[in-house]
């Protein structure tokens, strides 16, 4: 089995231009969440006052309609940030493309799943996380200029992955020779992936329910509440699939099905504290600010597996080469 | 007393309580993540006792290097479980009394639910019913009188949330069961086999190099089968990164051992082998050097035993062949001329000022860097001693003496002052297999999968209801048309519901002759 050398490299460009373009996007989607906003403010209260309701979650279109304002200079102003905030997704999923091509590219280089390694792991699970932000923002295009906080991780991983746990391009050593690398930790990725949206956008929400004067930019609470809890729906059965698969694959390469590895020991306890997150959702004086509290110590949970366990404990998982 | 253990039993069983148990079993497990544990790692929980002082042996005694065998993570684990008997026992109840109930009556005041519309048509409120009964085909539904001649019907789906949601409860119970019994009747023992047509049969503890047995386990009634490895084949890159190891053996088990008949099987990594209910692993494997003693006297012996890798990238090994000399019967003389060959062998010898390293984990190049060593092997104290070292304790006290240290290839020789020849021969390859059992692992998939998909089908389903009250104009009405009114609520989450109330809505009034135009904007739908 060997490796194609060119491919390789056109995989590293590609990851390279990806981050290039997601530091763009994030830059604009700050800019949007600079200057976009009082005009967002305004237009949501004429909304609530001629609905009369508390809140309405979903306007009708997205912030286009926001140009109730007299004053036409602040009008422009708004109309450039709702541009740029526009521009700043066109960016993220022309990274995203990108990002998806390193991936391929880095598969057909070594002829196998792209993530047998620290590296490739990361880089799709950021993936899966950017992808997961659009798929967000078509159902909830107000939350759009959060997208500052969901790339500021995502960018903060990569570089990491790229700069810190670089590997170069290989085959993967006996133990990861089956499919169940392709299902187990795609399943993960897909799972731990998703769930960054969630564990960022609660933090947002523990900071508008509890400091909202630091918070006035920030999206309703509600809204925030809303998008955690969907995203985490989605992501949970799919890590639980993915853990599962990894038992699986245990009992197949490793002799057991459950060994109480670091790796899988942390697995359970993210398990856990996501079945908790979901329960706490359904008990009375634990929704709102407890449950999104859940909600972070379970993504924190996850990263503390992808770096501590991965680089400080040894465990079965670390051959997986860092 | 009584009002004690109810109040008990409520608390445990509440949900809260349960939700408190999950998070205790979560960080409960944590420092199995963290600290050593004597079950992955005997060595590194005692080197860790050593560095911490009293602090190490305080975390022993409390069962911190063995937390999931421990009292306190069992108490949790027995907890839960008790908690989730108690919330299923009633909620099913409930789920059965819930299956032949009807929706509820529709509420007086339609406009204050979440997601609500008005509007008025030229139908009868009788066909209003029957369209709206056509309409909400698939819903649970009651069709009931109201005071005035006004007629209502009360919808509601979703209770397979309900369903899913006492499937995960109920197979969350049975993995942990399916988990216990597991505990119970299973075993795990490990062996070195060696590569040359060697065989291993399952059938008591001693053929084992290390055994786990589960709690009802003695090791006297193993599943019987038998193992021939004939062959061990490893193929590694040029980085030295191995590409695959595979195990050429013959397996033999129920009636094929009365009859002598042995299958050809392939052993891999990801490729156990199944038989009798077992599955045998090849966790990794390792060189054998062959070593000749040619004796003073003129006799000969032949030892091949497994060294064991200390480098994992280069299979640098080290181990201890030992000799006793041969037609000593007299134990005091006996102590004084033990032989033992003891240092490092590398399978792709790479020198540097005459210190033996390894350059690659194949053999391409054997060499071995010796130390031999004479007199008390320390065999006889009574005392188990590592197949891997001689006893350094004899070194120390000067019964054990070095007298020679060479570099050797195969073939080469050396002889002591005393005219004894050491030979070595060649290398030989071993195997490390490991046999595990356990029936109850089956159940576990099972429980563990229906967990899935009763989560699934709880989060995703939702249950909600919908009613349609068809109000007759009668006489205040100029025009006689009947007033239309719909309601809405999600019981759990109402994300989403707005969505399809709207299509509901919207599908009916199509349905429906309208009285006047559409009033516009009538359907308000709140989300929350
Ligand atoms: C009960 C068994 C298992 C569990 C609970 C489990 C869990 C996990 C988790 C949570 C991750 C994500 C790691 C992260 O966030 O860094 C992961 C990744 C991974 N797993 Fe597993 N796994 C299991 C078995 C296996 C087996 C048997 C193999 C291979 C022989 C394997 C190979 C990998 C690889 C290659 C990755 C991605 C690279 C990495 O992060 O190291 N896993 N697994």
């Amino acid at each position: 089995m060997d490796v194609n050398e060119t491919l390789s490299s056109y995989s590293d460009w590609c990851y390279g231009i990806a981050v290039g373009a997601y530091v763009v996007a994030m830059l604009f989607y700050l800019y949007e969440q600079a200057f976009g906003y009082r005009e967002r403010r305004a237009a949501k209260e004429l909304v609530a006052v001629g609905a009369g309701d508390t809140l309405v979650a979903e306007p009708a279109d997205d912030s286009d309609g926001f140009d109730d304002s007299d004053d036409p200079d602040s009008r422009s102003r708004t109309a450039r940030a709702v541009r740029i905030g526009k521009l700043a997704v066109s960016l993220t999923t022309f990274g995203a493309l990108l990002h998806f091509g390193s991936l391929v590219l880095r598969a057909l280089a070594t002829s196998r799943a792209p993530w047998g390694n620290m590296y490739e792991f990361g880089a799709t699970l950021c993936l899966v996380a950017v992808g997961t932000w659009l798929v967000v923002l078509r159902k909830y295009p107000t939350v759009r200029h959060l997208g500052v906080w969901v790339l500021l991780p995502v960018i903060v991983l990569m570089f990491l992955g790229g700069v810190v746990l670089y590997t170069t391009a290989a085959p993967v050593q006996p133990a990861l020779q089956s499919y169940w690398l392709v299902i187990h930790v795609f399943a993960i990725a897909l799972g731990s992936g998703m769930v960054l949206v969630p564990g960022v956008v609660s933090v947002l929400y523990l900071l508008k329910v509890r400091k909202p004067e630091w918070a006035t930019r920030l999206p309703a609470a509600d809204v925030l509440d809303q998008v955690a809890y969907r995203t985490t729906v989605f992501a949970f059965p799919i890590y639980t699939a993915g853990v599962i698969f990894g038992a699986i694959w245990a009992e197949q390469s490793w002799g057991r099905f459950w060994g109480w590895d670091p790796k899988e020991t942390v697995a359970f306890i993210a398990w856990v504290v996501y079945a908790a997150y979901l329960h706490s959702r359904a008990t009375a004086g634990w929704r709102g600010g407890r449950a999104a509290v859940i909600n972070v110590v379970g993504f924190a949970a996850m990263i503390f597996n992808l770096f501590f366990i991965n680089l400080v404990t040894a465990g079965l998982h670390s051959y997986a080469g860092v | 007393m009584i009002a004690l253990l109810r109040n008990t039993w409520r608390g445990l069983t509440s949900m809260r309580t349960a939700l408190v148990l999950l998070f205790l079993l979560a960080v409960a497990a944590l420092p199995g993540a963290l600290l050593p544990q004597r079950s992955l790692n005997t060595q590194k929980v005692d080197e860790y006792i050593a560095s911490h002082g009293w602090w190490g042996e305080l975390l022993g005694r409390l069962e911190f290097y063995n937390v999931y065998g421990s009292v306190w993570f069992s108490a949790i684990y027995l907890l839960l479980f008790i908690s989730l008997v108690g919330c299923l026992l009633p909620r099913t109840l409930e789920y059965a009394r819930a299956l032949r109930g009807k929706p509820v009556l529709t509420p007086r005041n339609l406009s204050r639910l979440p997601h609500h519309h008005e509007s008025t048509t030229t139908a009868t409120p009788d066909e209003v019913m029957a369209t709206a009964t056509e309409r909400l085909k698939g819903w649970r539904l009651a069709v009931r009188e109201e005071e005035n001649g006004a007629r209502s019907v009360s919808a509601e789906r979703g209770y397979l949330r309900e369903t899913g949601n006492l499937v995960f409860h109920f197979a969350m119970l049975g993995l942990i069961v399916a988990l216990a019994i597991g505990k119970m009747f299973q075993y795990e023992g490990q062996v070195i086999v060696a590569a040359n047509g060697s065989e291993f049969c399952n059938i008591g503890t001693v053929g084992y190099d290390s055994f786990r047995p589960g709690l009802r386990v003695d090791g006297t009634d193993l599943n019987p089968f038998c193992v021939k490895v004939n062959g061990f084949d490893a193929h590694f890159l040029s980085t030295g990164q191995p590409d695959y190891y595979r195990a050429d053996i013959e397996y033999q088990s129920g009636a094929d051992l009365d009859n002598g008949t042995w299958r050809p099987y392939t052993l891999e990594v990801n490729s156990p082998l199944r038989t009798a209910g077992d599955r045998v692993y090849l966790l990794s494997h390792g060189y054998s050097p062959t070593f000749t003693v040619t004796f003073p006297d003129g006799q000969t012996r032949t030892q091949t035993i497994q060294w064991r890798p200390v480098d994992q990238l280069t299979y640098l090994s080290e181990g201890a062949t030992k000799f006793d000399p041969p037609g000593v019967t007299d134990p005091v003389e006996r102590r004084k001329r033990q032989l033992a060959i003891t240092g490092l062998l590398a399978p792709t010898a790479v020198l540097h000022n005459n210190i033996l390293t390894s350059g690659f984990p194949d053999l391409r190049d054997p060499a071995v860097a010796i130390d031999v060593l004479k007199g008390d092997l320390g065999n006889d104290s009574g005392r188990g001693q590592s197949i891997f070292e001689v006893n350094q304790e004899m070194v120390e006290s000067g019964r054990l003496d070095r007298v020679a240290r060479e570099n050797l290839r195969p073939g080469d020789e050396i002889t002591l002052d005393d005219g004894t020849k050491v030979r070595f021969d060649d290398v030989q390859r071993w195997v490390y297999l490991q046999v595990s059992h356990d029936p109850a692992q089956g159940w576990v998939l099972l429980f563990a999968v229906l967990v899935v998909f009763g989560l699934g089908m709880s989060l995703v389903i939702k249950r909600r209801r919908l009613w349609v009250r068809a109000v007759p104009g009668g006489d205040d009405r100029a025009d006689g048309a009947t007033v239309l009114l719909l309601g809405g609520l999600a019981r759990t989450d109402q994300a989403g519901y707005g969505e399809e109330f709207g299509r509901v809505t919207e599908g009916l009034l199509a349905d429906l002759p309208p009285r006047e135009e559409e009033r516009e904007g009538a359907t308000a739908s709140r989300e929350s």
